[in-house]
């Protein structure tokens, strides 16, 4: 702590340009993701989309957000006004602040000070080499089971039935997914030796190019990779496991009685947690913001993160939602098993194969 | 700085634990647990131990309380009105308050903080890691409990199984 006020003044500003640049990126991103699934969706369905608002419908999400916040706000007089309340931000802050550790790029040089392009972060001279968070990995799981609190404490509060399903499926969907997904981190860890997020990327560099990415690395890598990204979506309740919200059951689940901003929040909480989702598993396995040098890296993260957006829409527009008993199969029996057996095969390749 | 940053937490700490007692609702009570661990949290990244207090989060704030909240949702409590206290609340008072002072006592008479550091200096912890040192720490030194811990784990889970299965 004692350090940290040592630091130059340069510090606190790259600091807080930094903090500013990803909000507004991420912020962006979420408005227009709600854009680009409707408009992706359009096309495969064989439609054209928003059209009307703007060229193409480009002004859809702002009118979208001009809508809802000028809504009437309505509390429901039986709904335990506190967590009621608070519900929709404990959805929204975990989603926003899993970004403070995720390395968006290299290092650049501003007025002779180099800056690491990752929030959490400084770069330490005397060393020669970034210092960041060294449980930088944890810290985003541990980020992400708080997602759940939004969640479960709006369909509880809102005391109505079908808010209180859609609350109780989300926190044991969240829960199941949530082991899958950290077990299939581990063979991520017994490849890189380390936690830290900038060491995983810098670990995926390389001479080998993209063969370099853990993705495809070793076969036992790549089936964590999928399965990670798979259970990543059903953390985050996206289609096909959106039984949370399931509209043809359950009205509109955990949100059924938000209205305004406080819906809004929801809706933004869902897409800033498939931005951060994609974030991730650029990160630990599509090697972060490496790639050819003829883009720089954050460019090329950010083609990462949008194609893996992308591909979340691409599965959206395709499958159908599972029912819920298979959905806890699926969890339990399926993911779990694999990714245990996983961590050891990964064991084992790395001491056979090296 | 770092007295300063301390106080604030120390105060959020110890305001939310009072809540967790004093709260009418069951859930706001949770609620102001989960607050409690992350003040924890902070407290271990403030003492060089970043990997304890991300499984802090993860595993009391994210996955033991979520259970909690889930069980307090199912049972549907409401917020409990002019309902009187008991012998056992009595009891079980007087223990904790024997409790509490019993710890203060020893925590006030051991002179293990004015020994100076240890081997794990906070440069240590920084150069090596916390997580490594913790992990070969586990997995040479202290064996044996943490064999014992996992088969433990494995009878509960067994016992869970077994309570919750109508037909074995």
């Amino acid at each position: 702590m004692d350090a940290l006020l040592a630091l130059p003044p340069m510090y606190y500003v790259a600091m807080v340009a930094k903090v500013l640049i990803a909000f507004v990126f991420v912020l962006l991103t979420v408005a227009y993701a709600t854009y680009a699934e409707r408009k992706v969706i359009g096309f495969m369905q064989v439609r054209l989309g928003p059209m009307r608002t703007g060229w193409y419908g480009l002004l859809q999400p702002i009118a979208d957000g001009l809508k809802l916040f000028f809504k009437e706000e309505v509390v429901p007089k039986q709904a335990s006004t506190f967590a009621f309340l608070i519900a929709p931000l404990i959805a929204l802050v975990p989603a926003f602040i899993s970004f403070a550790v995720i390395p968006f790029g290299g290092n650049v040089e501003v007025f002779g000070y180099t800056i690491p392009l990752q929030i959490a972060s400084v770069y330490d001279p005397t060393v020669g080499r970034v210092l960041d968070l060294n449980v930088g990995v944890l810290y985003i799981l541990g980020m992400a089971s708080l997602g759940v609190y939004g969640i479960v404490l709006a369909g509880w509060s809102s005391n109505s039935k079908y808010s209180l399903l859609g609350g109780l499926r989300a926190s044991a969907q969240m829960i199941s997914y949530e082991l899958a997904a950290g077990l299939a981190i581990v063979s991520i860890f017994l490849m890189s030796g380390s936690l830290s997020l900038n060491q995983i990327v810098a670990d995926q560099a390389g001479a080998f190019g993209v063969a370099g990415w853990y993705l495809f690395r070793n076969p036992f890598t790549f089936l964590a990779g999928i399965i990670f990204f798979i259970c990543s979506i059903a953390e985050i309740n996206r289609t096909p496991f959106d039984l949370p919200e399931a509209e043809t059951e359950l009205v509109s689940g955990f949100c059924t009685e938000y209205s305004s901003m406080k819906y809004a929040m929801f809706f933004m909480a869902e897409y800033a947690n498939m931005v951060t989702v994609c974030a991730v598993t650029t990160t630990l396995f599509l090697g972060g913001w490496h790639g050819p040098a003829f883009l720089p890296g954050w460019m090329w993260f950010i083609a990462k993160v949008y194609f893996l957006i992308f591909c979340c829409m691409w599965i959206r527009a395709t499958y159908p939602r599972y029912r819920y008993d298979q959905l806890m199969r699926l969890g339990w029996k399926v993911f779990l098993p694999i990714t245990l057996v996983n961590v050891v095969a990964t064991a084992l390749w790395i001491m056979v194969v090296g | 700085m770092e007295t300063l940053f301390f106080t604030i937490v120390a105060a959020v700490a110890v305001l939310s634990s009072i809540l967790v007692i004093t709260c009418k609702n069951p859930i706001n009570s949770a609620l102001s647990l989960v607050m409690t661990f992350f003040c924890l949290a902070t407290f271990y990244v403030m003492l060089d131990a970043p990997f304890m207090a991300a499984i802090q989060v993860i595993v009391y704030a994210g996955a033991i309380m979520v259970l909690i909240v889930f069980v307090i949702m199912l049972l549907n409590i409401r917020s409990e009105t002019g309902k009187r206290s008991n012998h056992a609340v009595a009891i079980s008072s007087i223990v904790a308050f024997f409790v509490l002072f019993e710890t203060c006592y020893f925590l006030f008479r051991s002179t293990a903080a004015k020994e100076g550091m240890g081997p794990l200096t906070s440069s240590v912890v920084e150069s090596v890691g916390h997580t490594e040192l913790i992990g070969k720490a586990m997995y040479s030194q202290f064996l044996l409990p943490f064999e014992i811990t996992s088969l433990l784990l494995l009878v509960a889970i067994i016992g869970a199984v077994v309570l919750s299965k109508k037909k074995i």
